[in-house]
């Protein structure tokens, strides 16, 4: 079992705490889907380094990725994965789980034995993939805090998603 | 993997951004690599690898030093880097695998610092730059 040391869970609510608070309400998605689309110096960069951003990152930064995604349209440019509402759609599906993981850190492969099973039997999605997930997201995190995300806060995160991932990966035959 | 035009102009910017401080850049990737990767500390068993550690920054300066210079030859990463890479198959022989832990630290290190920066087209390039720069160098190890 992963022990995880009390600095490590506050490093991990810490961030979870303040991104969630952005993350809820239709008025976040709202203004990050705005922001995607009209992009303004005025409004910076929070739109791109929104959590939900994650998924359509990996589509753009590894495109092999979108193998998995062929039913979902659109993917033709990074315009395209990142207007794309079924892209989004399922971007907050896996940070929900994500959110329900950090809620049960001392039981992951508990919280993960049925997602694991259906990455495997159903979707066929190879683990190396969320491992690649886990970095994208850490660098997103890292671009939304800034020069809060210190090496210990990294460092830890870094440990979530690799956690996180071999959890997803454990079913798997 | 094959740079683009898109590629080389987005790597090319991007350190044309970071300008004077790269050798800051180098030292923090070093020092979130040490924090975050343990196991990278074990082939600077010589170092002070503590906050702020002088080595570090000296490290981290070279490690800069080496990429700017990859970037201004980014037609031709082999040739501009082909001393570093005698020396990291004949001398260091840092395991290959530790060469993703540091391009992701490094683009850690750009998020924090210049987040703006960071489009996901252009991390995309950034990476791939990364890793071409990995390949290169433990291209002679065998």
């Amino acid at each position: 079992m992963v022990h995880w040391s009390a600095e490590e869970k506050q490093l991990i609510a810490g961030i979870w705490g303040r991104v969630s608070v952005e993350e809820c309400g239709a008025e976040a998605l709202a203004r990050w889907v705005q922001l995607q689309t009209c992009p303004s110096p005025a409004r910076g960069h929070w739109g791109s380094f929104h959590l939900s951003a994650s998924l359509p990152r990996l589509l753009i930064v590894y495109p092999w990725t979108q193998r998995f995604f062929a039913s979902f349209g659109n993917l033709s440019s990074p315009t395209a994965i990142i207007g794309n509402p079924k892209v989004r759609a399922h971007g907050k599906k896996v940070l929900t789980s994500f959110g329900e993981a950090i809620k049960n850190l001392d039981n992951l492969k508990g919280t993960y034995s049925k997602l694991s099973e259906l990455h495997c039997e159903k979707l066929h999605v190879d683990p190396e993939n969320f491992r690649l997930l886990g970095d994208i997201l850490v660098i997103v995190l890292a671009a939304h805090f800034t020069k809060d995300f210190t090496p210990a806060c990294q460092a830890t995160w870094q440990k979530l998603v690799g956690v996180v991932a071999h959890a997803l990966a454990r079913k798997y035959h | 993997m094959v740079l683009s035009a898109a590629d080389k102009s987005n790597v090319k910017a991007v350190f044309s951004k970071i300008g004077g401080h790269a050798d800051e850049y180098g030292a923090d990737a070093l020092e979130r690599m040490f924090v975050t990767y343990p196991q990278t500390k074990t082939y600077f068993p010589h170092f002070d690898l503590g906050k702020g550690s002088a080595q570090v920054k000296g490290h981290g300066k070279k490690v800069a030093g080496a990429l700017v210079e990859a970037v201004n030859h980014i037609d031709d990463l082999a040739g501009a880097l082909s001393k570093l890479s005698d020396l990291h198959a004949q001398k260091l022989r840092v395991d290959p695998v530790n060469f993703k832990l540091l391009g992701q630290c490094f683009l850690v290190t750009v998020a924090t610092r210049n987040p703006s920066l960071l489009t996901p087209e252009v991390h995309a390039s950034l990476d791939k730059f990364l890793c071409a720069v990995g390949t290169v160098l433990t291209a002679k190890y065998r």
